[in-house]
């Protein structure tokens, strides 16, 4: 019956959309954006389906305003959603940085394209370093998930507004061009993949009616109240390096070699190993799907024993620094492009032979 | 005996942190008061800027969100279209306003979002130590127009934003008072009066200007201060009502 029923669900979408609707489906409330290729199609599949459900939806004046709108949505106790790509995401900081210092949730998709600078609207992973590492002024992190598929991309962003709301901080979805831009089935249904309760949301702006007022602030002048504030944020992102580590893998049994790969990068490598496993040359591969907090625990276990870690990336060297922080010791191998050069599964395929 | 001026019931009764002599104190009481008498307070949200108002709501008794520096309009709208049932304002400066979020502040005016906008021009920026403002007047001298803001070399001329919103459908309502005398401050009450019961009537964007005084950075007493807005100032920025 059940499985019935997910196949009747099965939809060929674009990532885009299919991430679109995911945050529709999640009760996504509030979405404002600002096109920026190569992420438009979501941008237009909100602003045809957010207004006859009653949703927000705002064209904004530039990433600027769409992040601080999002700030107020999120301020008014309202699932809030904007989404962009690198340069976008760039002017995107100081509000997701504000976010961070206000405990206020929100979710934020980047459909990374090349960069530095404007780039190019290829598909590239190489903003990963401002994903993972904050983005913005000042001590904090965001939640980083990276969707391997069009389906993995919905299912992500239902989850990411679960986790913006029970941790109370923004949370990123690393997507690329590709993924954003590919057709593949997904399954429409809103899984329930976050297990905790999520707390009402008591300290949202509606009106100081039979209650003092809310303030919603990241400002703490007063000697030692930002100190206190911060330790606040040590505790909750200690939590989330606890909880909040996922990753897949695919073919490692009795490996030797590991290769780390994620987002559309991966599916690159996964073909990559089926080649090689045909061949009979042990290789498996390590997929974090949360960038931030880093699977690192995962990544140590599977990486036990075997001789060589490889990374490959759409850039020129940016998870391979978390991949070497959780090895250390170990031998790691990187192999990467930028600027829309995408590494193929030939070249990953020589290059383990090569360290073989 | 009877109490006849009271403190606002929006309004907590603390110590400020402004200079003396400085407007902000007067218009968040007129702000508070308005919204008394109006009797919204349990649905108002006000939205504090970054400048020397930072902390409004420490004096406001009511839901207050920060903003990130001149993205006040940009909060706003998200509130106020999660929750159109609520009375949402921002409280902004010059600095705030006309020049880093001037973006935000035409796109929300021309969007027509229904809201309030105080518009605090005191010619400069407070709370950095007294820069240049888009507000600063001709030969005004700060901090960083040493010898005087001086349009010919590059500095600009005062920004007329009220003027310019005053062009764009979206706005409903815009208007220019001073505090510096009893009968400017009734003006400026009435004036805010108007711009919260135009957002019950969901009119669209309404932005009262308020010229007030900064003794600090402008080096004068308190007095001299306000004799320099009716001198100076409103040469500049002429008051009364610019759109209705
Ligand atoms: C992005 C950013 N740039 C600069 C500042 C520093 N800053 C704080 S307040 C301010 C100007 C305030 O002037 P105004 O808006 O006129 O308000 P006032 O203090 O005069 O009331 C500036 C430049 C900041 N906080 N954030
Ligand atoms: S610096 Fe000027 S605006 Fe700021 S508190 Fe002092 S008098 Fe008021």
């Amino acid at each position: 019956m059940e499985k019935n029923k997910t196949k009747k669900n099965k939809v060929l979408m674009a990532g885009n959309e299919a991430m679109a609707e995911a945050a529709i489906r999640a009760g996504c409330g509030f979405y404002a954006g600002y096109p920026i290729t190569p992420q438009n199609e979501l941008i237009a599949y909100m602003a045809k389906k957010m207004k006859p459900r009653n949703r927000v939806f705002v064209q904004a004046e530039s990433e600027l305003a769409a992040i601080n709108m999002v700030f107020g949505a999120s301020a008014a106790g309202v699932r809030a959603m904007t989404s962009s790509s690198s340069p976008g995401i760039s002017l995107k900081q100081e509000g997701i940085s504000y976010l961070a210092g206000a405990s206020l949730p929100a979710v934020i998709i980047n459909v990374m394209r090349g960069g530095p600078g404007l780039g190019s609207i290829e598909s590239s992973q190489s903003d990963y370093f401002q994903a993972t590492r904050g983005g913005g002024h000042g001590d904090y992190f965001t939640l980083t998930l990276a969707p391997w598929s069009v389906d993995e991309a919905a299912r992500l962003v239902m989850l990411a507004f679960d986790l913006a709301d029970y941790y109370r901080n923004p949370t990123l979805i690393l997507a690329d061009a590709i993924i954003g831009q590919m057709m593949e089935p997904v399954e429409l249904i809103l899984r329930k993949e976050f297990k905790k309760k999520i707390p009402k949301k008591n300290w949202a702006l509606t009106g100081a009616k039979g209650r003092s007022p809310n303030i919603i602030r990241s400002f703490f002048l007063k000697e030692g109240l930002l100190e206190t504030y911060n330790e606040y944020l040590r505790k909750k992102w200690n939590n989330i390096r606890k909880n909040e580590q996922r990753f897949s893998t695919y073919k490692t049994d009795k490996n030797k070699y590991l290769i780390v790969a994620y987002g559309s990068q991966a599916r690159i490598v996964r073909e990559a190993v089926d080649i090689l496993r045909k061949e009979n040359i042990k290789v498996g591969l390590f997929r974090p799907i949360s960038l931030w907090p880093y699977p690192e625990k995962g990544l140590k276990r599977l990486a036990k024993g075997v001789k060589k870690v490889v990374v490959v990336e759409q850039s020129l060297g940016q998870m391979v620094e978390d991949v070497k922080l959780a090895l250390p010791g170990k031998e790691v191998v990187f192999l990467g492009k930028a600027g829309g050069g995408i590494p193929q599964a030939k070249e990953i395929i020589n290059l383990i032979k090569r360290n073989r | 005996m009877k109490k006849s001026f009271l403190l606002p019931k929006s309004l907590k009764n603390v110590d400020t942190h402004y200079c003396s002599g400085c407007g902000h104190g007067i218009l968040h009481r007129l702000v508070a008061q308005a919204i008394d008498e109006l009797n919204i307070r349990e649905k108002t949200i006000g939205i504090a800027p970054v400048g020397c108002a930072v902390i409004a709501y420490n004096y406001w008794d009511f839901d207050v969100s920060e903003a990130a520096h001149g993205r006040a309009l940009a909060v706003a709208t998200g509130i106020k279209r999660c929750r159109p049932q609520n009375v949402v304002f921002t409280y902004q400066g010059d600095g705030d306003l006309a020049s880093i979020g001037i973006a935000e502040t035409l796109h929300s005016a021309n969007r027509g979002e229904n809201l309030t906008c105080i518009f605090v021009n005191n010619a400069c920026y407070g709370m950095t130590g007294g820069q240049m403002a888009p507000t600063t007047l001709r030969g005004q001298k700060t901090i960083t127009t040493p010898l005087g803001r001086d349009p010919e070399s590059g500095d600009g001329w005062p920004l007329k934003l009220s003027e310019v919103l005053s062009v764009l459908d979206g706005v409903c309502f815009v208007a220019r008072s001073s505090m510096s005398n009893p009968q400017g401050v009734k003006e400026t009450y009435q004036y805010i009066k108007r711009a919260f019961i135009n957002q019950i009537e969901k009119k669209g964007f309404s932005l009262v200007e308020v010229l007030s005084s900064c003794p600090t950075i402008w080096q004068k007493t308190p007095i001299d201060a306000l004799r320099w807005i009716e001198d100076e100032m409103v040469k500049e920025f002429p008051l009364g009502v610019i759109k209705e």
